[in-house]
């Protein structure tokens, strides 16, 4: 099959649209979908580290709740005077301490109204010590009950106190405890976060209030501004360089303005996201390449069909090309052959007239009658060929209709056979018959069809020259005859293919033939109803298909 | 015997002239029209044996008009058809008519008095 470009392009285009059409909803789709479930994947991160943060939050305001309340009920039970005394606070520091985590306290310390530490159980020496400038001191006072924010103070070292004040007869005084920072902070890094994750507090200048993991140490300022973190937890989200995000929740303490913060890379989940993403491209991608092999084979198997439907179409096309010709042809041949006829009608009648008037007594001793009545002779004679020619030119311009007879095929090619038997003989040429034994009578012209078999036959004969085969076939298909009459000869030079049905067109020398007998072939054989096809045979030869319809003869 | 009467209706002048000639010198009294409104008028004046009739005659009456009227005004004369190949349609129309016979130009003037013998005998 000729691949011509036209063919080639269309394919290319076919498959270019197709696939364009196809893949790019399906990627978009892909698109879509993987964004929504970032989307989801996201919010859900957000959720889990809101949630994260809140109930972080209360549980460390449980914490601090529990130990106020522990010196509010000591405040309130005891004396300035009992818990003052040193012996008695060692005492209750002890029960104290022997508490799980000794109740997350470092110590305890009773300051008197003027600032002054009375008493003090714990690790470091702060007895006597003025706290009456400390801004917890004076807070403590004011409010009665105070958390503070995590300062170094006298022992050097960073630590919050809880204080409460209580009554007496003298006026108020503070008790004070000191968190344990150590408990504090695992409590608030108990948070679970995962690898990368991080949870601490910051009070609202942002200085960090416990010890983080990865945003600093104690007292260090932060990097975040609190102001950003509303009464809801919120959650903020920083992208990172390495394309991961990292999530930040703030939620605020209800029993001290401190903000608990705790931070996740994405990169932790990230994994899943990834193994969703990469399923998906995989999914997509196969599904890409089925619609691209499936285009190209569809396209290829749709374009092949049309050429083949083009070949066909152009053969019909052909065929009608040649009736057309034939028929212009026709007319035309009819028109000259008719004007002809009539001067030759003339000249012929005039010739006779000479013979006529020559036959007068008074010339037969003319030297010259001989020569005029040849010559005469000679004018009829070519008016008689001129004759034959311009009738055959009209017969072949204006059949008759075909007669309908009752026809064998079978038998009409037999016949033909035999005429030309002995011609065929002495050229050293062989004719074969295959004929098929289920050929229907068919209603045809029995004359006609005769002759065109004789102008096959003759055809091949000639073809071959001397020494060669000639078979004829018969075959019924479907509802038609295929008669076949194949010659081993040199062929018909491919230049010629198109023509060979031309009138008038014979490769024979001038006088040898007309070139009408192909031509009336055809045309007899169009009358019927049927086709006449020439070609060339492998490996050497020619081959004349005569297609006939079958027609069934009426009942007479 | 009493001469064959012959009319010969062609609008060729030349052959026309030329079929009159070759008639007569074979003794037939031949005369020559070259159109078919002159043919009527003559064939109603006097009768004729034979009318030779060419069919295919542009301009002024049609051949088989000319055929139809001479079988209705002389119905025994024998009218035979001259013809171009392309016009036998025509002549079997006019055989239908009544036409004897029909020639095909250019014809043999053997053929054409073999007919015309043919047709004196009826």
């Amino acid at each position: 099959m000729t691949k011509a470009p036209i063919y080639r392009s269309l394919r290319r285009r076919i498959v270019a649209i197709t696939l364009v059409v196809s893949i790019a909803p399906l990627l978009t789709l892909g698109a879509v979908i993987y964004h929504q479930y970032i989307k989801v994947f996201e919010a859900r991160i957000e959720d889990q580290i809101r949630h994260l943060a809140r109930s972080q939050a209360n549980a460390v305001d449980v914490f601090l709740n529990d130990r106020t309340t522990l010196l509010a009920v000591l405040v309130a039970t005891r004396s300035f005077e009992e818990l003052g005394d040193q012996r008695r606070l060692d005492a209750l520091f002890d029960v104290i301490t022997r508490s799980a985590d000794g109740l997350g306290l470092v110590d305890l310390g009773v300051i008197a109204a003027d600032g002054c530490q009375v008493a003090y159980a714990g690790p470091f020496a702060l007895i006597g010590l003025d706290y009456s400038r400390e801004a917890w001191f004076r807070e403590t006072m004011s409010r009665g009950s105070h958390i503070s924010d995590v300062f170094t103070g006298y022992r050097q070292l960073p630590h919050f106190i809880i204080a409460i004040r209580g009554h007496s007869v003298q006026g108020p005084w503070i008790m004070r405890a000191t968190i344990d920072s150590q408990v504090f902070n695992r409590l608030v890094r108990s948070v679970r976060v995962g690898e990368s994750g991080d949870a601490y507090i910051i009070n609202p200048e942002g200085f960090l209030q416990t010890e983080a993991r990865l945003a600093g140490q104690v007292l260090d300022r932060s990097a975040l501004a609190p102001q950003r973190f509303g009464e809801e937890a919120t959650v903020l989200r920083q992208p990172m360089g390495n394309g991961a995000t990292r999530y930040v929740a703030g939620a605020w303490l209800k029993s001290k303005d401190w903000l608990l913060i705790v931070s996740q890379d994405s990169a932790d989940q990230i994994n899943s996201l990834y193994r969703t993403r990469d399923a998906e491209i995989i999914i997509i991608l196969l599904g890409c390449l089925a619609i691209v092999i499936a285009t190209v084979i569809t396209t290829r198997t749709i374009v092949s069909r049309l050429q083949h439907a083009d070949r066909d179409l152009n053969a019909l096309n052909a065929q009608l090309l040649q009736r057309d010709k034939m028929a212009a042809l026709g007319k035309m041949a009819a028109g000259i052959a008719h004007e002809i006829n009539n001067p030759l009608a003339v000249i012929g009648e005039k010739a006779g007239w000479i013979r006529d008037l020559l036959d007068d007594p008074a010339l037969q001793d003319s030297a010259v009658l001989p020569e005029l009545m040849t010559s005469v002779d000679k004018i009829e004679s070519h008016v008689e060929r001129a004759r034959k020619i311009t009738h055959r030119m009209l017969g072949f311009a204006r059949r008759m209709e075909p007669r309908l007879d009752d026809v064998d095929v079978n038998r009409v090619l037999g016949e033909t056979v035999e005429l030309l038997q002995n011609h065929a003989r002495v050229n050293d040429i062989r004719i074969d018959l295959d004929l098929a034994d289920d050929l229907p009578i068919i209603a045809s012209d029995q004359s006609q069809l005769q002759q065109v078999f004789l102008n096959l036959l003759n055809n091949a004969i000639d073809a071959i020259g001397k020494d060669g085969v000639i078979t004829g076939t018969t075959r019924r298909a479907g509802k038609e005859i295929h008669i076949t009459i194949t010659d081993n000869g040199p062929g018909i030079p491919p230049e010629h293919l198109a023509r060979v049905f031309d009138p008038f067109f014979t490769t024979k020398d001038p006088g040898q033939g007309t070139g009408l007998g192909l031509a009336i072939s055809f045309q007899i054989i169009e009358k019927m109803g049927g086709r006449l096809l020439l070609e060339n045979v492998t490996p050497r030869g020619s081959r004349a298909t005569v297609i006939l319809p079958v027609v069934i003869p009426e009942p007479k | 015997m009493r001469q064959p009467t012959i009319l010969v209706v062609d609008d060729e002048i030349d052959f026309l002239e030329t079929i009159v000639n070759r008639l007569r010198k074979r003794g037939m009294a031949a005369e020559g029209v070259d159109n078919g409104r002159e043919a009527i008028r003559r064939i109603v004046e006097t009768p004729f044996d034979v009318v030779l009739l060419d069919i295919k005659m542009p301009g002024g009456m049609d051949g088989i008009e000319v055929l139809r009227q001479i079988k209705e005004q002389r119905p025994e004369t024998e009218v035979i058809l001259l013809t171009g190949h392309a016009s036998v349609e025509t002549s079997l129309e006019g055989m239908e008519l009544g036409a004897f016979d029909y020639l095909l130009k250019p014809m043999r003037f053997e053929e054409l008095l073999k007919k015309i013998a043919v047709a004196l005998e009826k």
